[in-house]
């Protein structure tokens, strides 16, 4: 029955040795179910259990339904053969979680305009939403759209297929997972109160184990590149790869109170808990909000512009003064703590310096379009990738500035700061992901776009949005801080805290009204990409340049 | 202040200045030297070719 020239089908050493793993994490995490301290923690030591057997069930499933041979490196006619399953699975995934991100968001600032909706139960309460909007949007959105672009990228422009079997996989599978309990451990109240590092310690190692195989597995294709320069995207992906790892380990070093429950202590205490947090905090804005996401800008730009960069020296400038000065600017955060002096003013002078660097970067990439700047008349998707260039301009400028303390003495805990992170998630972060999105679906699945006049919706309705938000929130922050600070002759505070709360309304509502366009944006995304993924138009050659100007 | 701390500042903010300066001026030189031009400019067009 069977060719006897056929290669005899064996198990890999991956394969076998990641079901033995998996099965013996299943068999542990129903021990700890079974003797867990609270039902929250047994109710994740299960989605652990389940989750392991699935993937045991997955990998045996593959086993018996795959070819005896590995995938070949290259295809018969020497091209590279990419692995773009794993690439296909996180775009879908960003796409959703990208949705669920926004949706919350819109919850929350809803909250604050009308506390009623915070239904008055723990689990929809705005303390424990609040960390499932930044973290869905951060880690479940950005995250997804990051792992995708820098496996689609290091593959094209290393003409090399994607390092490992089971590895690219377990990352993106592994990643999601990680999702999943760090949302579902906030809703059940499971923290370590710590901004942008909630999840707590047994969340902390699986992603550590997933993050060691990430790199891994970025450094492999670039190991096998037969393309002998590793270009300038890959540098930005590895350093943000790199550098979330050693501030996920700096972090997070907690030790549990047992093995059994939840809960966990820092190893770090008083400031220098605060220091080494907003050194991990503000380098997750520099390395995830920012390295990554340059690294698809200088591949996606010149790709869909069809122009190279506009300065490949100034790019490898751009990286080297961006990656030793993002380092430093944490204390920026802490200005007027218990932090030393010398610490903020250290923190502060790094961030301005960081205005060199981030312009030159923005400059590199909208420059790009120099000598092709009509596309921006005809195509939507460039339009919202330069426009968020533009946006990251502006934050970048925004940023060191309310770095320097005079600013920050006002800015500081005043939505003021909650309208500079918007302008630069929802204007340079989310904007540059939906463009490289837009790109990404119809490559992947070889289609073409269901509609650009789609994209030009989404475009200006999210970018009506954005306004709405980033001046609404600007408006209540210098207002919220100059009411703090208003005294009357006598010395005395001007406002009680409750004032300055009410005077807040209005532009909550606004800010709530910007959130809702910018979901809508959102959903008109995701049906023009189901529509393609779905039309039985093939990719054209002349698609994009042959749409009139509108 | 204790003289460690003293000592290790000093050390940190003179040295940490030498550093930087150091790594800066050679990725000047690096990204600049004028031979490298052709390289670049091939290296910038990785993204445009198809395979």
């Amino acid at each position: 029955m069977a060719n006897a020239l056929a290669p005899q089908k064996r198990m890999t050493i991956g394969e076998g040795g990641l079901a033995l793993a998996l099965t013996a994490l299943a068999l542990l995490t129903i021990v700890i179910a079974a003797k867990a301290y609270t039902p929250e923690y047994a109710f994740h030591a299960y989605l652990f259990t389940a989750a392991s057997i699935a993937a045991v069930f997955a990998i045996a499933n593959r086993y018996f339904s795959r070819p005896a041979e590995k995938p070949p490196l290259f295809t018969a006619d020497g091209r590279p053969n990419y692995n773009m399953g794993p690439v296909k699975f996180a775009t879908v995934a960003a796409m959703l979680w990208g949705i669920a991100g926004f949706l919350v968001g819109v919850i929350i600032a809803l909250q604050l305009a009308f506390p009623a909706l915070n239904l008055d139960l723990p689990w929809t309460s705005f303390g424990r939403l609040r960390p499932l909007h930044t973290s869905a949007v951060i880690f479940a959105f950005g995250g997804n759209v990051l792992i995708a672009t820098s496996f689609y990228v290091v593959q094209r422009t290393c003409r090399a297929r994607l390092a490992g079997d089971l590895a690219p996989w377990f990352v993106i599978l592994g990643y999601n997972f990680f999702i999943v309990i760090a949302g579902t451990g906030y809703l059940l109240g499971i923290t370590q109160g710590k901004e942008y590092a909630e999840p707590e310690w047994y969340s902390d190692l699986w992603l550590t184990v997933v993050w060691v195989v990430y790199l891994l597995v970025f450094l492999a294709t670039i190991w096998r590149r037969t393309e002998p320069h590793i270009y300038v995207a890959n540098w930005f992906y590895l350093a943000f790869i790199v550098t979330i790892a050693v501030l996920h380990l700096g972090n997070n070093p907690a030790i549990p109170v047992s093995i059994f429950s939840s809960k966990s202590y820092i190893a770090w205490s008083g400031v220098q808990d605060a220091m080494v947090q907003w050194w991990y905090g503000h380098n997750a804005v520099g390395f995830f909000l920012t390295a990554g996401f340059l690294a698809i800008m200088y591949y996606f730009i010149p790709k869909r512009a069809d122009r190279p960069v506009y300065s490949y020296r100034l790019s490898i400038i751009h990286f080297w003064a961006l990656i030793f000065l993002y380092i430093w600017a944490g204390p920026h955060h802490l200005h007027y703590t218990a932090l030393p002096d010398w610490a903020q003013t250290l923190g502060m002078t790094f961030s301005i310096m960081l205005w060199m660097p981030s312009w030159g970067g923005m400059i590199n990439g909208i420059m790009t379009l120099s000598g092709a700047w009509d596309k921006l008349r005809t195509d939507p998707v460039l339009r919202m990738m330069v426009v968020s260039v533009a946006f990251y301009g502006m934050s970048t400028f925004e940023g060191p500035m309310m770095s320097v303390k005079v600013v920050n003495s006002l800015s500081h805990y005043t939505d003021w700061t909650i309208g500079h992170v918007h302008s630069g998630a929802l204007g340079w972060v989310a904007y540059i992901s939906f463009g490289a999105i837009y790109c990404l679906v119809p490559w992947l699945w070889n289609r073409r776009l269901y509609s650009l006049k789609l994209v030009n919706w989404h475009f200006w309705v999210s970018t009506i949005g954005i306004v709405l938000y980033i001046t609404s929130m600007w408006v209540a922050g210098i207002l919220q801080g100059l009411m703090w600070r208003a005294y009357t002759a006598l010395g005395f505070l001007e406002y009680s805290f409750v004032e300055t709360v009410e005077a807040m309304h209005p532009f909550y509502v606004i800010r709530a009204l910007g959130g809702i366009l910018f979901l809508c944006g959102a959903l008109i995304m995701a049906f023009n990409l189901w529509m393609t993924v779905n039309s039985q138009a093939v990719a054209g050659e002349a698609e994009i340049r042959l749409q009139p100007a509108e | 202040m204790d003289p460690t701390y003293q000592a290790a500042a000093e050390f940190s903010q003179q040295w940490g200045l030498v550093y930087f300066v150091t790594i800066f001026a050679v990725v000047l030189a690096y990204a600049l030297w004028p031979s490298r031009q052709k390289q670049f400019d091939e290296a910038a067009r990785i993204p445009l070719q198809e395979d």
